[in-house]
Formats: C-alpha cells, sequence, structure tokens
C-alpha cells in the first residue's frame, strides 16, 4: 500500500541576508514514518523544521505539511502538529500539571494530562513549579508539551540534548510507542545512536545541504561498502605466508592484518582454511564495515564528532 | 475538519491563567498594589486634609487617592506589560504559545484584560483605604465616568505596553524603558501632587503625554465640588488618541520571538556535559 507523504519538501532555500542557511534541499516523509535530520550545528537543521513549523518564511522552494502551507499558520494545521523547540521557556511560576492542562485545552480532541505526565516520567514532580525542574526534566516537560495535544506530526529539535542515557533511554521509549500509534516523528539531532535507533530514515545535513540520505543501515552506502576484516598475525608468520589470492587487499597496521574485501565471505573461508590447515589461531579476528559515525564524519566533513 | 476550541471558554481560561501568575509573581503584585498604597499611605497622613485652591479647596486626600489609583493603573498595565511581554519574548514562551492553536488575539487580549482586571483591583482598593482612613468621599453622581476613565486609561496604558514589549530589544532592557519612561512623566502629571501652579513648560510637558489627562479626568470623578456627571471628553480623547497610536505601533512591530540568540539557549547548552 502506498503511503502518502506527511511532508513534501522540494528545493526549499532559507537565506539570512547573504547567509544561505539551507540551500536547496528536497525530500519526503509518508505517514507514520520517523525520519531524521542528523547533522553538525550550524548545518540548518533547525531552520528547516522552522519553515516546516511555520515559524520561518522561506526564500524558495516548495514545501506542504499535512496537506498546509505552513507559512499560513492556520489554526487546523497547528491544531494537528506538536512541536518540541530546541530551546523554549515556560511561565516559571506554574506547576507541571497547570501547564500539561493549559496546553491541552488548546487543542480540540487533547490527550489526558495526567497520562501524558507519566509517559514522560515526571509523575512524581505533578505539582511541582517548573523554575524547579532540572535541565532534563524541563526537557521532558517540553515533550510533555509538545504531544498533549495529540497531534499527528510531531516535531522534534535536538529532543534529548543534555539527558542523561536513563533518560535518554526513557524518551526513546516514548518516541518508539508514539510511532506505534502512528504518528509522524520529524527529528533533528547531532547524537548518531539516537537516529540509528529511532528513526527510519535519516538525511545528514551539512552546510545547508543534504549530503546523504536513506535508512541508517544503507546511509552513504555501508551496506555495500567494502567490509574490513582483521586479524592479529600469528607469531612466526609472515605477510607473505598467508594465502596468494588474498595478498592484493592485505595491508598491516600496527601488530594487525587488515584486509579489504567485497566478497568477506568468501575471502574469510579462504583465510580460516588455511589458519585452520596450519593449525595456528587468528586473534582478534574481526569483520567490519563503515560505522554511521565513520559515514558521518566523511560527509559532514568533520575532524571528530 | 476537527472543529476548533471554542473561543470564548479559550479567552477565559487564559484570562484565568493570567490571574494566576500575576498574583504567583511577587513583583508584579508590589509594583502595581503595595507601592501605590504604600504612597497613599505616606502622603495621604503627611497632609491629607491640606485644601487645593485650585480644585475648588477640595481636600489633599481627596486629589491623592484618585491620582494614585491612576499610577497603580498606570504600573500594572504599562510597566507589567511591557516588561512581563518582553521577559516572555526572551525566555521563548511567546514562540511556544506561536506553535499551538491559541489564536494570536486571544493571547494577547487574555494578558490585557488580565492586567484591566487587576487595575479594577486595585482601585477598589485604593479607593477603599482612602475612604477608610482618610474620609474620602465617593461621588456616586460621577461613578458611571469614574468607570468609563478607568477602563479607558487602562486599556490605553495595555496598548502603551504592548508597544514599548514591541519595540525595545530585549527583556533586560525592559524595565529600564518602562521606568524611564513612567517615572519622570508621572511626577509632572498630577499624580502626587496639583501641578495647576507649575511653570508653563512643566504644565506642557505633562499635557502632552497621556498621565495627566487620565490623572485629570479620573480626579474630576472624584471632586464633589463639580458639577454634572464628572465625564472629562477632553482628556478622554487624548487617552484615546494615544491608545490608538501604541496599538498601531504594537500591531505592526509585535514580534513572537527572541531578538537575539536567546540567554536560554547558551545556559542550556553549558549545562550540557
Amino acid at each position: 500500500m502506498e503511503r502518502r507523504a506527511a511532508i513534501r519538501v522540494a528545493g526549499l532555500r532559507k537565506a539570512y541576508g547573504t547567509v544561505e542557511a539551507v540551500a536547496g534541499i528536497d525530500f519526503e516523509v509518508a505517514e507514520g514514518e520517523c525520519f531524521a535530520l542528523l547533522g553538525p550545528n550550524g548545518a540548518g537543521k533547525t531552520t528547516t523544521v522552522e519553515v516546516l513549523e511555520g515559524y520561518r518564511r522561506r526564500s524558495a522552494g516548495e514545501v506542504e505539511v499535512l496537506g498546509f502551507d505552513p507559512e499560513r499558520g492556520e489554526r487546523a494545521f497547528r491544531e494537528r502538529i506538536g512541536i518540541v523547540l530546541q530551546s523554549a521557556g515556560v511561565d516559571r511560576e506554574l506547576t507541571v500539571q497547570e501547564l500539561v492542562t493549559l496546553f491541552g485545552g488548546y487543542y480540540p480532541h487533547p490527550r489526558d494530562p495526567a497520562e501524558v505526565i507519566d509517559l514522560v516520567g515526571l509523575g512524581d514532580k505533578r505539582t511541582a513549579r517548573t523554575r524547579t525542574l532540572s535541565g532534563g526534566q524541563q526537557r521532558r516537560l517540553d515533550l510533555a508539551l509538545g504531544i498533549v495535544g495529540d497531534p499527528d506530526l510531531l516535531f522534534l529539535d535536538e529532543p534529548t540534548t543534555g539527558f542523561d542515557p536513563s533518560a535518554r533511554h526513557r524518551s526513546w521509549e516514548l518516541v518508539e510507542s508514539l510511532r506505534e500509534l502512528g504518528k509522524t516523528i520529524l527529528l533533528t539531532t547531532h547524537y548518531m545512536d539516537e537516529a540509528q535507533n529511532l528513526a527510519d530514515r535519516v538525511a545528514i545535513m551539512a552546510a545547508g545541504r543534504i549530503v546523504a540520505q536513506g535508512s541508517p543501515a544503507s546511509l552513504g552506502g555501508r551496506d555495500v561498502a567494502e567490509a574490513e576484516v582483521s586479524f592479529r598475525l600469528p607469531p612466526g608468520v609472515a605477510l607473505a605466508d598467508l594465502p596468494g589470492e588474498l595478498r592484493e587487499g592485505l595491508r598491516r597496521h600496527e601488530d594487525r592484518v587488515l584486509l579489504r574485501t567485497s566478497a568477506p565471505t568468501r575471502d574469510l573461508h579462504v583465510l580460516t582454511g588455511w589458519a585452520v590447515a596450519r593449525d595456528v589461531e587468528l586473534e582478534a579476528l574481526a569483520v567490519t564495515r563503515p560505522s554511521l559515525e565513520d559515514v558521518y564524519l566523511q560527509l559532514t566533513g568533520a575532524s571528530h564528532g | 475538519m476537527a472543529e476548533h476550541r471554542a473561543t470564548g471558554p479559550l479567552l477565559l481560561r487564559q484570562v484565568r491563567y493570567q490571574n494566576k501568575l500575576f498574583l504567583r509573581n511577587p513583583f508584579s503584585a508590589f509594583f502595581a498594589l503595595a507601592f501605590p498604597l504604600m504612597f497613599l499611605l505616606l502622603f495621604g497622613s503627611l497632609n491629607g486634609n491640606e485644601r487645593i485652591g485650585t480644585r475648588g479647596g477640595i481636600r489633599f486626600a481627596q486629589f491623592l487617592t484618585p491620582g494614585l489609583l491612576v499610577f497603580a493603573v498606570v504600573s500594572t498595565c504599562y510597566t507589567g506589560l511591557a516588561v512581563g511581554v518582553a521577559l516572555n519574548r526572551d525566555l521563548g514562551i511567546l514562540k511556544r504559545i506561536r506553535g499551538t492553536p491559541l489564536p494570536a488575539w486571544v493571547y494577547v487580549a487574555a494578558r490585557i484584560l488580565s492586567s484591566v482586571w487587576f487595575s479594577l483591583v486595585s482601585a477598589v482598593l485604593m479607593v477603599a483605604v482612602g475612604v477608610a482612613l482618610f474620609h474620602v468621599q465617593v461621588v456616586w453622581r460621577m461613578l458611571p465616568a469614574a468607570v468609563v476613565t478607568l477602563l479607558l486609561g487602562a486599556s490605553c496604558f495595555c496598548a502603551l505596553g504592548l508597544a514599548v514589549a514591541a519595540l525595545i530589544p530585549n527583556g533586560e532592557a525592559a524595565p529600564v524603558v518602562a521606568n524611564f519612561t513612567l517615572l519622570p512623566v508621572v511626577f509632572v502629571s498630577d499624580v502626587f501632587f496639583p501641578t495647576d501652579n507649575a511653570p508653563a513648560w512643566v504644565a506642557a510637558v505633562g499635557s502632552f503625554f497621556p498621565v495627566k489627562h487620565f490623572a485629570l479626568a479620573m480626579q474630576e470623578t472624584f471632586n464633589p465640588f463639580v458639577a454634572g456627571s464628572g465625564f472629562r471628553w477632553d482628556h478622554l480623547a487624548v487617552l484615546a488618541l494615544w491608545g490608538a497610536a501604541a496599538v498601531v505601533v504594537a500591531v505592526r512591530r509585535f514580534q513572537w520571538e527572541p531578538r537575539t540568540p536567546g540567554p536560554s539557549r547558551a545556559r542550556r547548552r553549558a549545562a550540557t556535559p
């Protein structure tokens, strides 16, 4: 069954003065899909999301979100989206319960505020004034305010920045449960594992452009890229002693031998057959492919994460 | 498509939240209620019984009570909104609201109605204290004029507060701008003492700004020697003009997002390991 597109972006550009924050991007997000924009700070992720949310006017291109033009800011549009901004305050003197209830009341079919508060893990902070919340707790309140309207489409702009690992995993579970309800999610993040865990598809952004797009497993062609077999050279064995048919892809790296291959199954068979026949153990034997992080660093041209 | 939330209940609920916020913020309550009340107790005790020749010989307390009532209303509406809205904009609260289906005008209207509500509360409080402690006389036949003057004045200063919030660059500048524009004007505007015998330039400066017109119109309704219903249409017209100009500025220049990459964002980044 063909799924309809919840978000359609074609040729989107956004310039601030002479600086082009978004320099012509295209992507589609299907209904019920979780799509992640991954990239370093300043790549244009937030600008892109804020165009889709209706906060920014685009300089050029076409944008359609749930069949609406977000620029027009219609009430019917805002009733169907939920927004978790990267940094937005709340009234400091209201309690968690009061705020979530207040925001729920803006939407025609809100979720139960108490249930939403439990869902984000603020159950024991229900009656606390928001100024007493820690940074991570405020972020969870952001999430509660984003989902209390029971939106069809949820925007999450770096939702877990500043979270400790357990809070992050709980948020991931929450996002997972929203997906099971058929919600569409657009996520920005600079955490590789977050994109890998949550997203059906990922677009890597750098300098205002999408430099790669695909499922986390196939991104940057890493599913078809050459694998690397590595092992420690057994004592008393020289590189020249290894099977001749493998010799082409071999190189030494410190105390290990690396073998680049596009046919890892066959080559591994040759290698292990050779080792078994000679009764030597290949210590630290491993087969790896480029990680999402390798792909990311290569595509965004960053020297380190 | 899904039906929207009904506007009436939405507005009412928003006003209630706004009221709750006002009461939970000790500073806003202090400036709107305690500060003018303190002045009333102080000046009223010092020379509440002196007679003011230029006002038909009324007692000073009869002049001071409506004057400080005006001060309380202006503090609540003008200072309160200018500072409150600018700070909320800096914190990203306005931006967050903008992303919900709550119509923008409902949010702004709720803030105005809440300010007007507390203006009424402080007005009643001031008059009650004036009556109880300084034998201020309420001129009942001019009560409708007093109420109309109060509502028009409160609306005018709400609009001015929103216009200033729209013009100032950030929340930190807001209290400075609001107080610096208000306090000098208040002293030449018949709020604390009459300027009837003041030099011409003082009278001219005072007459240019709206506070004096608000004060004179309000004091008229508390002067038992004045005949008729107490409406000062000339002063009310000036208030209406200032209010209309402020509405134009506020509507044209109002922004929902922080002007600069906010301090809240820098703080959050700094807190991230």
